[in-house]
C-alpha cells in the first residue's frame, strides 16, 4: 500500500558526508542527555516516591555541581560550533573555477541558464564530479534553492544574486525543492536536479538549437541597448571600460569602494545612480524595464567574461581589439 | 494563627458581585485573569481547528482538501493564531495576572485599570484580526516575510497586521503592571531572595515584553504603510531592503519565544517544588537562569536567518551565542531533575504534567543545538525539522506548562477540585499524542520536506500520515480538561485553601481568595518553599 518509506536522505553530493557525521553526533549527545535526563527523573521520582519516603531531605544546592552541569554542556557546546562552522565553510565558499549556473526564482518557476546557452525551466542538467556554483537571483519575493541530496539550501532575493554550491558525487535524479514560503503555488515550486555523467552532460549540452552561448547572448544585448556606445573599450567612453572590471574593487564618487559583483553590475544597469564610479558623471539612463531578468544575466555573463578571458592575454591599460564597441 | 476551613459560602471575588457588568468593568487581576483565560482557551480552539485542518491536508500527497491559496491561509490562521492570540499571553496574562500579587502579598497589580484596558486592547486586537481572516484572510505565514507580504500578496494583510500591531500594547501593559508590582507591592518581609521562582521567571518575561513588543509593533506598522503607500523600506525595487525586515522581526520574535518558555518554566518550578516537597536545588542559579535567558535571547535573532544572505562571519557570531543561550536552559533541566532527588515525590496530575515537560522541552532544546550548528541549520532550515523543533518547545514546553499550571492552581482559582483520574488520563494522552503528532517531523524535515508545502512528494506520506494520527489523539488529551475542569465548577470536591500543602503565599488565603486577597497583609519571615516546615497532614492553616 505505500510506496516506501525512507528515514534517511539520499547523499549525493560531497557536502552530504560532512553534514551527516556532524548530524550523526549530536544525535549521540541528544540522545545521550535525553536518556540521561528521563532515567535520572524516573529512578528518583520512583526510588522516592512518598510511599516510600516520608519527609523530604532538604538540600540547598551545590556550586560545584552547578559549575559542572553548566561547564559540561558548555564544552560540547563549542565543539558543536566548531564542527558546525567548519562544515558552513565548506559549503560558504564556492571552489575557484566551479562551473558557473544561473538561476532565476519566480512565482513559481525556477529558471536556469547555463553559460553555453541552454535554458531550463524547473529541470536543471549538471555533470557529476564536477564543482557547480549557483549564481542566483528573484524576480519577485524571496524564493530558496534546496536540494535535499545535496544538503545544500540558499535563499534566491529579488535585486540581489547570491550563490551556492556544490559538487554531486551519484548520478541520478533529486528533487530541488523551494523552500522560502513564496506564495499561492509555494509547495507546486519543485524541480529536479538530473546529474550525469560527463559524456552524457556533454552530448546533453549540444543536443538542442541554442541561440549560442550566454555571454554572447549578452554581448548582443549589449549592443541593442546601446551600451557600447559609452562602455567603450578604449579610455574615450563617456562611462567606465568594462574590459577586465569584473570582479575588481571599485572606487565610487563618494569614496566608498565595492567590488564589482553580480549584485553591483545588475544595479548599475538597473539604478545607475546609487553607485558611481568616481571620476564620472551620473549621465547612464536607467534600463529597469527594458532589460528582462535573463537578459540582465545574460548581460552579467558577458561583463565577466570580459575579465575572465581578456584578463590573461593583455595589460590593464591596453584596452582590447574593439571587442565591446565594434564587432 | 487560624481556625478553621472556611465554608465556601463566604465572600470571594467569584461572588463578590454579579452581572455581566460587574465582570466587564472589573478591576481585580483575578477577574481580568478569568476574562484573559476564557478569551485564549476560545482562540486555542480555533487554532487548534486549523492545527487539524492542516494535519487533515496533510494525509495525501496531493493537495485534494483545500486548494493551495485556501492552505496559505489556514496555516497562516493557525500560526498567527497560537503565537499572538494564545502562547504570548497564555500564562504571563493568566495566571500572571492571577497569582503575582497573590504569591508577593499585594492586593492587586499596580494598575488596576490599566490592566483592565490591557485585556481589551488585547479582544480589540483579537477581534480586528479575525476579522481580517473572516474577510479575505491572510496568506503571508505569521512571519509576515517581505516582500512577499508588502507587494505580492493579495490578501488581508494590512487588517491582520494592525490587529496584531493592537494586541502587541495589551502585552506591553501586562509586562509593565508585573514588573512594577514585583518591585512595589512586596508584602513585608518578602525580598528578592525570598521570591518564589515564578516570579523571578515573571519578571524576566516582562522584561522581554516591555522591551521587545514595541519593535515588533513598529516593524508591522511599517508592513501596513508600505503596504498602503509603497514607501520602499522593505521592496528592493523600491529601494529597501527585504532582509531589513527579517532583522526587525526576529529581533522580537525571537526573544518572544522566551516570552512563551520562561512563564512555562516559572509553572514547572512551583510544581516541582511542591510535588517533591522540596525547595527547588539552587534556587539562585534557577532565578539567575531566567534573567541570563532574557537577557541572551536578544542577542540570537539571526539564527533564524543563515541561509538568507547574511553574511559568513555574522553567521558564525548569531550561531555562538545561540549555543550560549542554550546552557542557562539547560541548567534549570538539571535543577530540577536534582530537586527530585531525596524528595517526597508525589504523583499528582500537575507533576505528571511536569515530567511531561521536562522531557518534551529537553527534546526541543536539544533539537534546536542541531539548528545553532550552521553546516546542519543549512539543511534543515524551513523544513518540517524546523516545525518539530519549535512544536516541541511551545507546545511541548509551553502548552505543558500552561495547563500543568491551570490543574495546579484550578482549586485556588475555582475553589474546586477537578477530577483526578481524568486528569491523569488527558497528560497521558497529551503526551503520547503529542510525540506521535511530532516526533515524525524531526525524519521528515532531515529527509527535506519544505514547510508550508500543501503538496509533497510521495515518499513522505507514511510519516505524515502518522502525524496526523498523533494529531487526532492530542486534540482528544486537550478537549478533555475543557470538559472535566467545567464539570468541576459544579461537581467537583470542595479544595479549601490548600489542597496540596503547597507553601506560597497564595495558598494562605481562601479559595477562591476574597476580593482583597488578604483579610491581612502578610508578613513574610520565611523562605520560599518552606517545605520542611509544612507538615504532610495538614498544610500551613488559612490566614484568619
Ligand atoms: C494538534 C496540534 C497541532 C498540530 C497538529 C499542528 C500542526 C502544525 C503544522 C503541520 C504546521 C506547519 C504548517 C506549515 O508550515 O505548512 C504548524 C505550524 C505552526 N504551529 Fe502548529 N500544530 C498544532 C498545535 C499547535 C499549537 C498548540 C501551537 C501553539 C501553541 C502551534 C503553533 C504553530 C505555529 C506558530 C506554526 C507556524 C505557522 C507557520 O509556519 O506560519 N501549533 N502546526
Ligand atoms: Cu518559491
Amino acid at each position: 500500500m505505500w510506496p516506501n518509506l525512507p528515514l534517511f536522505p539520499e547523499r549525493a553530493s560531497t557536502l552530504a558526508g560532512r553534514v551527516d557525521a556532524l548530524y550523526f553526533f549530536l544525535i549521540a549527545v541528544a540522545l545521550f542527555f535525553t536518556t540521561l535526563i528521563a532515567v535520572l527523573i524516573l529512578v528518583f521520582s520512583i526510588r522516592y516516591r512518598k510511599q516510600r519516603q516520608l519527609k523530604a531531605k532538604q538540600i540547598e544546592g551545590s556550586l560545584a555541581l552547578e559549575l559542572t552541569w553548566t561547564l559540561i554542556p558548555l564544552s560540547i557546546a563549542m565543539v558543536m560550533f566548531v564542527w558546525g562552522s567548519a562544515v558552513f565553510f565548506y559549503q560558504a565558499r564556492p571552489p575557484r573555477g566551479a562551473m558557473e549556473i544561473y538561476a532565476i526564482g519566480k512565482q513559481w518557476m525556477w529558471k536556469f541558464q547555463h553559460v553555453e546557452g541552454q535554458r531550463e525551466i524547473n529541470e536543471l542538467h549538471i555533470p557529476v564530479g564536477r564543482d557547480v556554483k549557483m549564481i542566483m537571483t528573484s524576480q519577485d519575493v524571496i524564493h530558496s534553492f534546496f536540494v535535499p541530496a545535496f544538503r545544500v539550501k540558499a535563499d534566491v532575493l529579488p535585486s540581489r544574486y547570491t550563490s551556492t554550491w556544490f559538487r554531486a558525487t551519484t548520478p541520478g535524479t533529486y528533487h530541488l525543492f523551494c523552500a522560502e514560503y513564496c506564495g499561492t503555488q509555494h509547495s507546486g515550486m519543485i524541480g529536479r536536479i538530473v546529474v550525469m555523467e560527463p559524456s552524457a552532460y556533454e552530448a546533453w549540452l549540444g543536443g538542442g538549437g541554442t541561440e549560442g552561448s550566454l555571454s554572447a547572448t549578452g554581448q548582443k544585448l549589449f549592443q541593442e541597448l546601446g551600451c557600447a556606445t559609452c562602455h567603450r573599450s578604449d579610455t574615450q567612453g563617456r562611462g567606465p571600460n568594462l574590459v577586465g572590471a569584473f570582479g575588481k574593487p571599485v572606487i565610487l564618487e563618494d569614496g566608498r569602494t565595492v567590488v564589482a559583483d553580480e549584485t553591483y553590475v545588475r544595479e548599475s544597469i538597473l539604478n545607475p545612480g546609487a553607485k558611481v564610479v568616481s571620476g564620472f558623471k551620473p549621465i547612464m539612463p536607467t534600463f529597469e524595464g527594458q532589460v528582462s531578468e535573463e537578459g540582465l544575466v545574460s548581460l552579467v555573463a558577458y561583463i565577466k567574461s570580459l575579465s575572465q578571458t581578456q584578463q590573461g592575454t593583455q595589460k590593464q591599460n591596453e584596452p582590447a581589439a574593439p571587442v565591446p564597441a565594434g564587432k | 494563627m487560624a481556625t478553621t476551613v472556611q465554608p465556601v459560602e463566604q465572600q470571594n471575588y467569584l461572588n463578590s458581585n454579579y452581572g455581566i457588568k460587574s465582570w466587564l468593568l472589573t478591576t481585580d487581576h483575578k477577574r481580568i485573569g478569568l476574562l484573559y483565560l476564557m478569551s485564549i482557551t476560545l482562540f486555542f480552539f480555533l487554532g487548534g481547528f486549523f492545527a487539524m485542518l492542516i494535519r487533515l491536508e496533510l494525509l495525501t500527497p496531493a493537495s485534494d482538501l483545500m486548494q493551495s491559496d485556501n492552505y496559505n491561509k489556514v496555516f497562516t490562521m493557525h500560526g498567527i493564531i497560537m503565537v499572538f492570540l494564545f502562547l504570548i499571553p497564555s500564562i504571563p496574562a493568566v495566571l500572571g495576572n492571577f497569582l503575582v500579587p497573590l504569591m508577593v502579598g499585594a492586593k492587586d497589580l499596580a494598575f488596576p485599570k490599566i490592566n483592565l484596558a490591557s485585556w481589551y486592547l488585547f479582544m480589540l486586537g483579537g477581534v480586528v484580526a479575525l476579522y481580517g481572516m473572516v474577510t479575505g484572510g491572510v496568506d503571508t505565514g505569521w512571519t509576515f516575510y517581505t516582500p512577499f507580504s508588502t507587494t505580492y500578496s493579495n490578501t488581508n494583510v494590512v487588517t491582520v497586521a494592525i490587529g496584531v500591531f493592537i494586541t502587541g500594547f495589551s502585552s506591553i501593559f501586562t509586562g509593565l503592571n508585573i514588573m512594577v508590582t514585583v518591585h512595589r507591592m512586596r508584602a513585608p518581609g518578602m525580598t528578592w531572595g525570598r521570591l518564589p521562582l515564578f516570579i523571578w521567571s515573571h519578571y524576566a518575561t516582562s522584561v522581554i515584553m516591555v522591551l521587545g513588543t514595541p519593535v515588533i509593533a513598529i516593524t508591522l506598522l511599517l508592513v501596513a504603510l508600505e503596504r498602503l503607500f509603497h514607501i520602499g523600506i522593505f521592496n528592493s525595487q523600491l529601494g529597501g531592503d527585504p532582509l531589513l525586515f527579517q532583522h526587525l522581526f526576529w529581533f522580537y520574535s525571537h526573544p518572544a519565544v522566551y516570552i512563551m518558555i520562561l512563564p512555562s518554566m516559572a509553572v514547572i518550578s512551583e510544581i516541582v517544588a511542591c510535588y517533591s516537597r522540596k525547595r527547588i536545588f539552587g534556587y539562585n542559579f534557577v532565578a539567575l537562569a531566567s534573567v541570563a535567558i532574557a537577557v541572551f535571547g536578544f542577542l540570537v535573532w539571526a539564527h533564524h536567518m543563515f541561509v538568507a544572505g547574511i553574511s559568513v562571519y555574522a553567521a558564525m557570531i548569531f550561531s555562538l551565542l545561540s549555543f550560549l543561550v542554550a546552557i542557562p536552559s539547560a541548567v534549570k533541566v538539571f535543577n530540577w531533575t536534582a530537586t527530585l532527588y531525596k524528595g517526597s515525590v508525589h504523583f499528582d496530575t500537575p507533576m505528571l504534567y511536569a515530567f511531561g515537560f521536562i522531557g518534551l522541552f529537553t527534546i526541543g532544546g536539544l533539537t534546536g543545538l542541531f539548528l545553532a550548528s550552521i553546516g546542519i541549520d543549512v539543511h534543515v532550515h524551513d523544513t518540517y525539522f524546523v516545525v518539530a523543533h519549535f512544536h516541541y518547545i511551545m507546545v511541548g514546553g509551553a502548552v505543558m506548562g500552561y495547563l500543568g499550571g491551570l490543574h495546579f492552581w484550578w482549586p485556588k482559582i475555582s475553589g474546586r477540585l477537578y477530577p483526578e483520574g481524568w486528569a491523569k488520563l488527558s497528560a497521558l494522552l497529551i503526551f503520547v499524542g503529542f510525540n506521535v503528532t511530532f516526533f515524525p517531523q524531526f525524519l521528515l524535515g532531515y529527509l527535506g520536506m519544505p514547510r508550508r508545502y500543501a503538496a509533497y512528494p510521495e515518499e513522505f506520506q507514511v510519516l505524515n500520515v502518522l502525524s496526523t494520527a498523533g494529531a487526532s489523539i492530542l486534540a482528544v488529551g486537550y478537549v478533555l480538561p475543557m470538559i472535566y475542569f467545567v464539570w468541576s465548577l459544579r461537581y467537583g470536591k470542595i479544595a479549601g485553601p490548600n489542597p496540596w500543602n503547597a507553601a506560597g503565599l497564595e495558598w494562605r488565603t481562601s479559595s477562591p481568595p476574597p476580593t482583597y486577597n488578604f483579610e491581612e497583609t502578610p508578613i513574610v519571615t520565611w523562605e520560599a518553599y518552606n517545605y520542611d516546615e509544612i507538615s504532610e497532614e495538614k498544610g500551613v492553616e488559612v490566614a484568619g
